[in-house]
């Protein structure tokens, strides 16, 4: 138990050396959420005027989508990353390492988890700034865990896809499946004010209820009645992806 | 020169319909993004102050299209980032052929690409709904944009390949390539656009390329934002181009 711990902790300091060692590459994903933010807001900011809208503005209704953005590109990174490292061979000494497939597959994603704390305080800082309203230290520590845990799903995801590619050309793919994830979404307008289509998907998408999660600080007051379906969806998209990376990365070398 | 950058953008060209995995990524990804903000936002053109439109489809094709074609440009900067890290950019280098052709070959290529790309949006546009109310020359007028902008974009691509020469450093310019396109008309009317964003809109080219291929579609061709359209891509294009062969004068420098 304690070896793998060592082992999920070497990986996970790795990961996060690449930040200070590759800045050029981590950078863009720390900023992208908060310039997303102020330009979502800055683009799209009228539409709150619309009726049925239940921000006070369309900056704070739209911060949530941020922070989820930020922890979908953490994850996605996850994977170019390890693409890169299949493709350069470090994987495939990794992979004759002594260590348990499901324990270096630990390591990868933990650090996932993490590197998304770097977008999401920069963006939470810069809104702060701009005049979003506190939502309280309950909310903000029930971000932190859903924003964790959806970096850490997307991160399985986008490492089936690089361990099915194994080049970092598929980083598209890595990165477009969560974007749109969040965005399939009630991440610009309230359920009632979707078309019919996109409220159906909504409906069922279980980011939304991420989403809504993350939301309720900003908009209103902490609930259960948003919390569970948050935490249950997270834990839901955790064990299902979770279960499809482990099967694929046992495969590896079969 | 030609006959090279030919064959290499030839082989580009191949190497994309083999994987069409990696190509599909340039036109799902926006025409997601296209559904999204359809969906999300349809009632906006309620709003006083926008322009008299079909339909926000017919508005947001546009900006879909802008946006298909920067992610063109990400993926020819990808490409050459690769090619460099596996060196086979070394042995063009060291082949008998005028190096100005090596990123020439790449940029036509996504000019290729990018015409494919306005092709794709205009005829999902109509299939769901939207009209092309300047008709044929109008739908002539978008191509000319398009093509013009997506060259550009990959030139675009191929400068910062050449200056980062590796391909997480390029992918990671992804999630800024919408920041970009956020500060621009692309997606909603200039006047309708808050501070910064509005401030931005004004200056930043994309305002112009959006808008030269949306008037065509919202309205009757009027001269003013097709000129304006045509000069924001050609400028753009011309400037990237010098700079992807300066970028290359400096790498073949340094080697």
């Amino acid at each position: 138990m304690r070896s793998n711990l060592e082992v999920v902790r070497a990986l996970v300091v790795r990961a996060l050396n690449e930040i200070t060692r590759v800045p050029g590459a981590a950078l863009p994903g720390v900023l992208a959420p908060t310039i997303f933010l102020v330009g979502l807001s800055g683009v799209f900011g009228e539409a709150a005027r619309l009726p049925g809208f239940d921000a006070t503005d369309f900056r704070t209704f739209i911060v949530p989508v941020g922070l989820l953005q930020g922890a979908s590109f953490t994850g996605a990174a996850t994977g170019v990353n390890l693409a890169r490292d299949i493709e350069r061979g470090w994987f495939d000494r990794l992979m004759v390492c002594p260590a348990p497939r499901t324990t270096i597959l630990l390591g990868i994603v933990a650090s996932a988890a993490l590197r998304a704390l770097l977008p999401a305080t920069f963006l939470l800082l810069v809104a702060f700034a701009l005049g979003v309203a506190f939502p309280g230290v309950g909310a903000l520590a029930l971000d932190v865990v859903l924003v964790m845990g959806l970096a850490t799903a997307v991160a399985f995801y986008a490492v089936l896809v690089a361990l099915r590619f194994r080049t970092q050309q598929a980083a598209p793919l890595m990165q477009t499946a969560g974007f749109v994830a969040v965005l399939f979404t009630t991440a610009y307008a309230p359920k009632e004010l979707l078309s019919g289509w996109l409220r159906a998907i909504a409906t069922v998408n279980p980011v939304t209820f991420v989403l809504e999660g993350v939301r309720q600080g900003f908009t209103g007051s902490v609930t259960w009645a948003d919390t569970w379906p948050a935490l249950l969806a997270v834990a839901a998209l955790l064990a299902a992806l979770g279960s499809l990376a482990v099967r694929r990365l046992g495969r590896v070398g079969v | 020169m030609i006959a090279p950058a030919l064959a290499l953008a030839r082989r580009t060209l191949m190497g994309a319909v083999r994987r069409p995995q990696f190509l599909a990524p340039l036109v799902i990804m926006p025409t997601l993004f296209l559904a999204v903000n359809t969906g999300g936002l349809t009632r906006t053109t309620d709003l006083p102050g926008f322009p008299q439109v079909g339909g926000f489809l017919d508005f947001e094709l546009a900006g879909a299209i802008t946006q298909s074609l920067l992610l063109g440009g990400v993926m020819q900067g990808i490409g050459t980032a690769l090619e460099i890290e596996g060196g086979f950019f070394d042995r063009l280098v060291a082949s008998p052929i005028p190096r100005v052709s090596i990123v020439l070959g790449r940029i036509l290529a996504g000019s290729a690409i990018a015409a494919g790309q306005v092709v794709w949006f205009l005829v999902l546009g109509l299939l769901f709904g939207a009209t092309v109310h300047a008709g044929v020359p109008g739908v002539l007028l978008v191509l000319v944009i398009g093509v013009l902008a997506g060259t550009g974009f990959a030139a675009l691509g191929v400068v910062l390949a050449l200056r980062a020469r590796n391909a997480s450093t390029v992918q990671g310019i992804f999630p800024i390539v919408f920041v970009i396109l956020l500060v621009s008309s692309a997606w909603f009317p200039r006047e309708l656009l808050q501070a910064p964003a509005s401030w931005f809109a004004d200056y930043n080219p994309l305002s112009y390329i959006a808008e030269g291929m949306r008037d065509p579609i919202i309205s009757a061709v009027s001269a003013r934002a097709a000129l304006e359209g045509v000069a924001a891509a050609a400028a753009m294009t011309a400037a990237f181009v010098a700079l992807a062969v300066w970028a290359l004068r400096g790498r073949l420098r340094d080697a």
